[in-house]
């Protein structure tokens, strides 16, 4: 299941959304807001995404992922909208029949998820702001 | 004929809207409007890397562009 979501993540449920009777294990990656960026203070992040489109490009990760690993179920949720220092903003639960499977299918989701899906992250310090990742 | 041209994050700063109504020529490939916009929009020659989506996908190589398609600017992205 794919989310894209105002609201604050709820780790738990998206925990007890990937639970199967035929998984020997459950990865689950989630992403916070760090307070810093090199040295400067972050006061918040401002996320935004064009929906539609990072929603089939997840579904386009999860569906190799589900090529490669054995997974039994597997639920990524991204928050959009001003976060806080701490809060989650990505979530992301995989679970397989054995261990390596689950941390190697998560790992691929997150790192395919900042390549490809269109959601980007404003980081706002006490002097200024900036788009990650747009200059070189 | 004329687009809409949808754009997020420092693309929209750049055009100073969420969406703008751009005149060109009927039959263009993706990256003739790409061309087309860095010429009429500057700053997006400083961007580590500019893309366009066609109707929620990565446009593909040579694709051309309708008057009804959703054009939307894809500058890097960084979510997770």
């Amino acid at each position: 299941m794919i989310v894209i979501t105002d609201n604050e993540l709820e780790t738990h449920r998206i925990i007890a959304s990937v639970e199967d009777d035929a998984a020997g294990a459950i990865d689950v990656f989630i992403g916070t807001v760090r307070n810093k960026t090199s040295d400067k203070t972050v006061t918040r992040l401002e996320y935004e995404s064009y929906d539609t489109m990072a929603i089939r490009e997840i579904q386009k990760i999860v569906d190799t992922a589900i090529t490669k690993w054995p997974i039994k179920k597997v639920t990524v949720h991204h928050r959009k909208g001003i976060l806080k220092i701490g809060d989650a903003a990505v979530v992301i639960a995989v679970s397989t029949p054995h261990r390596k499977e689950s941390f190697e299918a998560c790992q691929f989701i997150i790192d395919n998820l900042k390549k490809t899906v269109p959601i980007w992250k404003k980081e706002v310090f006490d002097d200024g702001e900036i788009w990650a990742s747009s200059h070189p | 004929m004329k687009l809409t041209i949808i754009a997020y994050g420092i693309a929209r700063d750049i055009l100073g809207s969420n969406s703008i109504e751009y005149e060109i020529e009927d039959s263009v490939s993706h990256e003739n409007l790409l061309e087309n916009l860095k010429k009429t929009y500057p700053d997006f020659n400083k961007l580590t890397s500019l893309m366009i989506a066609i109707n929620s996908e990565y446009a593909k190589k040579g694709q051309m562009i309708s008057e009804n398609d959703e054009v939307v600017l894809i500058p890097p992205v960084s979510g997770g």
